[in-house]
């Protein structure tokens, strides 16, 4: 669409940056207009940057950019929301941490995608605020998933096609589903998913942010479909997150 | 490039793999080298060879220094205080502190900062060691030096949650704007740092 544009006006989030160069930053972010991108922010090493501060990872930012010869380059910056709260809490910035690697692991730079934006935007702006980082988080997980189009069937057995009764199942990571107890005896390999933890699933599933927001899940439910959203995430993307093992550490010393 | 002679093209391929140099800067250098009088390229072989032979860490600082060494210099050093310690990413920050002539404990070097998003977690550094060498007493306060950065931020939550049980006093380098910079220019999070940090006048 702006393939061929000289520059770019956009608004997006640092989703993580690294050094490049001897004074440089190369940073990947997640923009409104035109998705994942990458781009150089020049001079951000050094101490006068009046950019760096607004490059920050989970930073809500708009941009002016200019297309360079190989990535785009950051010409202006200015912080549209720089999610402070999330930054003083440990347990929070490892909760924005998970937010961004599962997006950027999901996504190729290959455009707009408004949905996945907002959903970012949103969740990095929950986890700013009082509510609790894991409902955050679940809530993330399932609509991810949806916006993926790898949204977890959870209401008749992925194998038999049967629908799912009240008892406890399994979950296939594989079929993206549940199965009923008797389909997962014959199937190796799956999660055990007991009863509460398939109704915390399906009520996240369906529900608004603020309604599972003001619902309340045991330790337990949450600690078991947090087992079943990364076994989940770990199949379809061929490998093991960074941040879940992260997020265990610091939770552990809160 | 083709058909360079392979001790040529060795040399250009090892630069490349330094940071910050693309292929026409290691080509220059090569070059360069090729055509400087032996000496140049003779140091630079030497000093090579002796970077990683003749050094090793700290054991107790973690600090780069000589490997004939048993302690580095600071931490053998009885002029410093031995009851205040300064926490920092990388050997480079102790040069720039040292500089300074203003900080007169002695250091830890962390050798790296957590990266949640890299999955470089607490193992990865040398943050066990610390929590030890603080344990072990005689340390009155830890001055956190990390950068203002996200990644220096998690870090210093993460020593907060490891060090605070100890009783030390825990404090970190105030942060806020930078000398010649201009408050238009200012991020958000620089200038509310810089207000909590206000002083007196
Ligand atoms: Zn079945
Ligand atoms: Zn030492």
């Amino acid at each position: 669409m702006a393939e061929r544009e000289r520059s770019l006006r956009t608004e997006g989030v640092v989703l993580r940056h690294s050094d490049w160069g001897e004074a440089d930053r190369l940073v990947i972010l997640f923009t409104r207009e035109q998705g994942k991108l990458r781009a150089v922010v020049k001079g951000a090493r050094k101490l006068h940057s009046r950019k760096a501060g607004h490059m920050e990872p989970f930073t809500r930012v708009s941009l002016m950019l200019a297309r360079g010869r190989d990535f785009w380059i950051v010409t202006q910056a200015e912080t549209v929301d720089a999610y402070l709260p999330l930054r003083e809490d440990l347990v929070r910035t490892a909760s924005a941490a998970y937010v961004v690697e599962l997006l950027d692991r999901f996504t190729y730079e290959e455009g707009q995608n408004l949905g996945l934006y907002q959903l970012l935007v949103e969740s990095l702006h929950r986890l700013s605020s009082v509510d609790a980082p894991q409902t955050v988080l679940r809530f993330y997980d399932l609509r991810l998933l949806d916006l993926l189009g790898f949204r977890p069937e959870l209401y008749e057995c992925v194998r038999c096609r049967q629908p799912i009764q009240d008892e406890d199942q399994f979950f296939s990571p594989q079929q993206g589903g549940a199965l009923c107890p008797r389909c997962g005896r014959l199937e190796p390999g799956l999660w055990p998913l007991s009863r509460r933890a398939l109704k915390m699933l399906r009520f996240y599933q369906r529900s608004t942010y603020a309604q599972v927001r003001s619902a309340a899940f045991s330790a337990a439910s949450h600690a078991e479909m947090e087992g079943v959203m990364q076994a989940y995430f770990t199949y379809l993307l061929e490998r093991t997150l960074n941040t879940p093992g992260f997020l265990r550490t610091v939770r552990r010393g809160a | 490039m083709p058909l360079l002679p392979e001790p040529i093209s060795d040399l250009i391929h090892a630069f490349q793999r330094l940071p910050g140099i693309g292929p026409k800067t290691a080509a220059r250098l090569a070059f360069y080298l090729l055509r400087a009088d032996s000496d140049i390229p003779e140091q630079l072989a030497q000093a090579l060879l002796q970077l990683k032979s003749a050094t090793s860490l700290c054991p107790q600082c973690f600090n780069i220094t000589l490997s004939s060494r048993e302690l580095c210099e600071i931490c053998a050093d009885p002029r410093r205080d031995a009851d205040s310690l300064c926490v920092v990413e990388d050997p480079l920050d102790v040069l720039v502190l040292e500089q300074t002539g203003a900080f007169q404990g002695r250091y830890h070097v962390l050798h790296g900062v957590l990266s949640p998003v890299e999955g470089i977690g607490p193992d990865k550094l040398k943050i066990q060691p610390l929590v030890e060498r603080v344990r072990g007493g005689g340390i009155r306060e830890v001055i956190i030096a990390t950068n203002p950065s996200m990644e220096g931020d998690a870090t210093a939550g993460y020593l907060r949650q490891q060090l605070a049980p100890l009783g030390v006093r825990l404090t970190r380098l105030a942060r806020g704007l930078p000398v010649g910079s201009d408050l238009e220019y200012a991020d958000q999070n620089t200038l509310l740092r810089a207000l909590a940090g206000r002083q007196e006048l």
